[in-house]
């Protein structure tokens, strides 16, 4: 009897406590398997953020530390810093990278930390409760914008790989999505890609992966993933910002 | 022993630098030196000064309140620190760039005209140590040849060449005072 | 070997490095800034690695991440900065990562001065940041002791997986005295650093997983982790209190002063002995854990206590709990930057006794 599929070696036993359609399972199972097909599992730090995967180091088996909110790029800094030599992550939301942790994923791009940031974007604070969240979209009804969000009362939502990608420092930025098998498999490609860019020590490493919230955006599992096309990916459009990798064109 | 000495002046002067090279001059003599300068924005090209504490036992208060010597290097420095001379003190002024007289009665007073002597060695920069010469000379806390040492050691080999001139300034100004 | 005179600021940052630190995180402010000026030139020397973070949130963040991965690493500050520091000093305290961090104190509120000050002791002595935590705090009166309890603090953090504070104020940082540093160990790895299985530095499977954490969702757990913090505190607070006393034998009065304040009260105190009045002093080297224990023995003997401070009167509350009302603790105290002279604290004495 030959094993057809198995679980990532990066993955602990323990059960995913996201909610059901969420798609951070689908992520985590994409950076485990690029930690695994790299060979790294054993040289690889990961930094968990404030947010729904703040139990991150309860299912990468790999080393973890668990950051304070917003500062996982900061402290992957002082991971690398001491261990050059070894692969750094951060797994981060939207929340968490792109409003309270701004300065921080900022800086550690511009010096070019030789890091990579796992950046899950779906538009809302999902552990909170539901709240608007720096990339909602406008229009967008959260626990905080309950008429909606009003572009004038706090403007467009943040495009993060477009901004991260005019820095010096990053090597690699690429924004994908993680609705259908075939946009996962492109996902898959981008987080190895992240994890190689690190490991050829070309500079600071980021993929966007835009992802579903059923249980606060009010939807079923299935209408999340159709928003996610319909109304996320136009605002946020997906491809590769930047790639100075070694053999990139 | 316990000898409070402040120094102050325009930034620029040196006014610092006399107080580590008194420092270090003490240190060597195994005395227990202190040396606490003003900071903040003043540091930049306006008021300077620093206070140097030198005893023969573990000094108390870091700060010079009431000096027992003031070297005061130009006009606002006297106006501001000869009234908090101590009571029998000891006020060294450059009378170069001071036109004033001091006004204490109860203090030793001695004009040195550091900025004078120094042109006429032929570099207005050692100004400072004319006057730290004629303080030493007067107070006598260390030997000439400690404060030579310490001035070695700060100018380091970069600047060695800088020591004669120093040297110069040094017993000139201790000349002035005797 | 041959004594230096130094500035206190670069003092700290050249003891740190012989005690084995390799990793600094800072932040500009005033008046600390040697600190980084000085670390910035020597870690390049040394194969040890200075950033300037975008702020000092991300400085202790850093921190953090060094620590947390086996380092032994140092942060420094000023009021301002240490008070953004504090959210990352709780998680540090949290997740039992040692680290030093360096707060050369300024007069607050706000933005207030960059004069000398004691106006932190609170906030460094009652943990400072979110959640029931203490951490040590080490107050040198001079820079030769800035030196040794640098040392002491790296040893103390790791001995006890802590962040501990060394608190100093403007003019520990700014002021030159001799020192004599200890023998220089420019190799990478610090002689007297333990080694940290508990660290994250990539899991081989043949020790447990390192997870460093202080998220504990579950109450009960968070209960067991605080009870085991509070056992390490009350460890901590009953070896390592550390303070000197002088003429207290004698004295009717006994003054209670740290750091450089200490240093003015000496001065008061040698003045109002050679006029016969019988004063003495406890010096609290560690502020927290406080030197209760030998106050108390003291208010025995001595009929009041007097604390003089660079604050609007913050360690006295500590003075009181340990006296306990057995005898009238007064208080004498500038703020703003504003340093006590020694005739004022002279003029206290004579009041006091």
């Amino acid at each position: 009897m030959s094993i057809v599929f198995s679980k990532p070696l990066s993955l602990t036993d323990n059960v995913l406590t996201y909610c059901p359609g969420c798609t951070h399972g689908i992520i985590h199972r994409l950076v485990a398997e690029a930690i695994d097909d790299l060979g790294v599992q054993s040289q690889t730090i990961g930094v968990a953020p404030v947010g729904c995967a703040v139990f991150a180091y309860n299912f990468f088996a790999v080393d973890m530390l668990q950051a304070a909110h917003g500062r996982a790029p900061a402290v992957a800094t002082g991971v690398k810093r001491v261990h050059p030599d070894k692969i750094v992550f951060t797994y981060q939301g939207d929340g968490d990278l792109a409003s309270i942790g701004m300065a921080e994923i900022m800086h550690a791009a511009a010096r070019g930390e030789k890091i990579t940031t796992i950046f899950v974007n779906n538009a809302i604070y999902g552990m909170t409760g539901g709240q608007m969240a720096p990339t909602t979209l406008v229009g967008q009804v959260t626990t905080t914008s309950p008429y909606g969000r009003s572009e004038e009362l706090t403007g467009k939502p943040i495009r993060v790989s477009e901004i991260i990608s005019q820095l010096d420092g990053t090597a690699y930025a690429a924004r994908v999505s993680a609705h259908d098998p075939k946009h996962v498999m492109e996902a898959k490609k981008a987080i190895r890609k992240a994890f190689e860019t690190q490991r050829g020590g070309a500079g600071f490493s980021m993929v966007e992966v835009l992802s579903t919230c059923p249980t606060n955006w009010g939807m079923t599992p299935i209408e999340a993933l159709k928003w996610v096309a319909t109304d996320m990916v136009p605002y946020y459009p997906l491809g590769v910002y930047k790639d100075l990798s070694k053999g990139a064109a | 022993m316990e000898k409070r000495v402040l120094i102050a002046g325009f930034g620029g002067q040196g006014v610092l630098l006399m107080g580590q090279l008194l420092s270090k001059a003490g240190m060597r003599e195994n005395l227990e030196v202190c040396w606490m300068p003003s900071y903040g924005p003043e540091m930049r090209g306006g008021e300077a000064n620093c206070g140097v504490v030198i005893a023969d036992e573990p000094i108390g208060s870091p700060l010079v309140t009431e000096p027992d010597v003031a070297i005061l290097m130009n006009r606002p420095s006297l106006d501001k620190f000869e009234p908090i001379i101590a009571p029998g003190g000891t006020l060294l002024y450059n009378s170069s760039l001071i036109d004033a007289e001091p006004a204490r009665t109860d203090i030793m007073v001695y004009d040195v005209p550091c900025n004078d002597i120094a042109v006429k060695l032929g570099n207005a920069r050692v100004a400072n140590m004319v006057m730290l010469g004629a303080f030493n000379a007067l107070a006598g806390l260390v030997s000439m040849e400690s404060l030579l040492d310490a001035l070695r050691e700060t100018l380091g080999k970069g600047k060695e060449r800088l020591i004669p001139i120093n040297q110069q300034a040094l017993a000139a100004g201790a000349e002035s005072v005797a | 070997m041959a004594k230096l005179l130094m500035k206190g600021n670069e003092a700290i940052a050249e003891s740190a490095i012989r005690s084995g630190c390799r990793f600094f995180f800072g932040y500009p402010i005033t008046p600390q800034n040697q600190i980084p000026e000085y670390m910035s030139k020597r870690m390049p020397q040394i194969g040890g690695t200075f950033l300037q973070a975008e702020s000092e949130v991300s400085a202790i963040n850093m921190v953090y991440g060094a620590s947390g991965s086996g380092a032994r690493v140092m942060t420094s500050s000023s009021g301002p900065g240490i008070s953004l520091k504090q959210e990352g000093i709780s998680y540090l305290a949290g997740a039992q990562l040692p680290c030093v961090i360096v707060n050369i104190m300024r007069g607050g509120p706000g933005l207030g001065s960059i004069q000398p000050s004691q106006g932190d002791y609170f906030q460094s002595t009652r943990g400072g940041g979110h959640g029931d935590y203490r951490v040590p705090v080490l107050a040198p009166s001079s820079v030769s002791e800035a030196v040794s309890l640098t040392q002491r603090a790296f040893d103390l953090a790791d001995q006890y997986r802590t962040p501990v504070i060394l608190l100093g104020d403007g003019m520990i940082g700014q002021m030159m005295e001799p020192v004599d540093l200890p023998d220089q160990p420019d190799q990478p790895a610090a002689p007297s650093a333990p080694s940290k299985p508990w660290a994250a530095t990539g899991w081989d499977g043949s020790r447990p997983r390192s997870i460093i954490n202080s998220l504990y969702i579950d109450p009960s757990a968070l209960e067991r982790h605080n009870t085991m913090l509070q056992d390490k505190f009350a460890e901590i607070a009953k070896n390592e209190v550390a303070y000197s006393s002088e003429h207290t034998d004698d004295a009717d009065l006994i003054i209670i002063a740290y750091g450089t304040v200490a240093r003015i009260a000496r001065s008061a105190i040698r003045a109002a002995r050679a006029s016969g009045i019988k004063v003495g002093m406890i010096r609290p080297i560690t502020l927290w854990p406080f030197p209760s224990e030998p106050i108390a023995r003291a208010a025995r003997t001595a009929k009041a206590f007097l604390t003089v401070e660079m604050s609007a009167g913050q360690m006295v509350d500590d003075a009181r709990l340990a006296v306990g009302g057995l005898k009238p603790v007064y208080f004498y105290g500038r703020t703003g930057g504003m340093v006590p002279a020694v005739r004022d604290v002279l003029a206290r004495i004579k009041e006091a006794v």
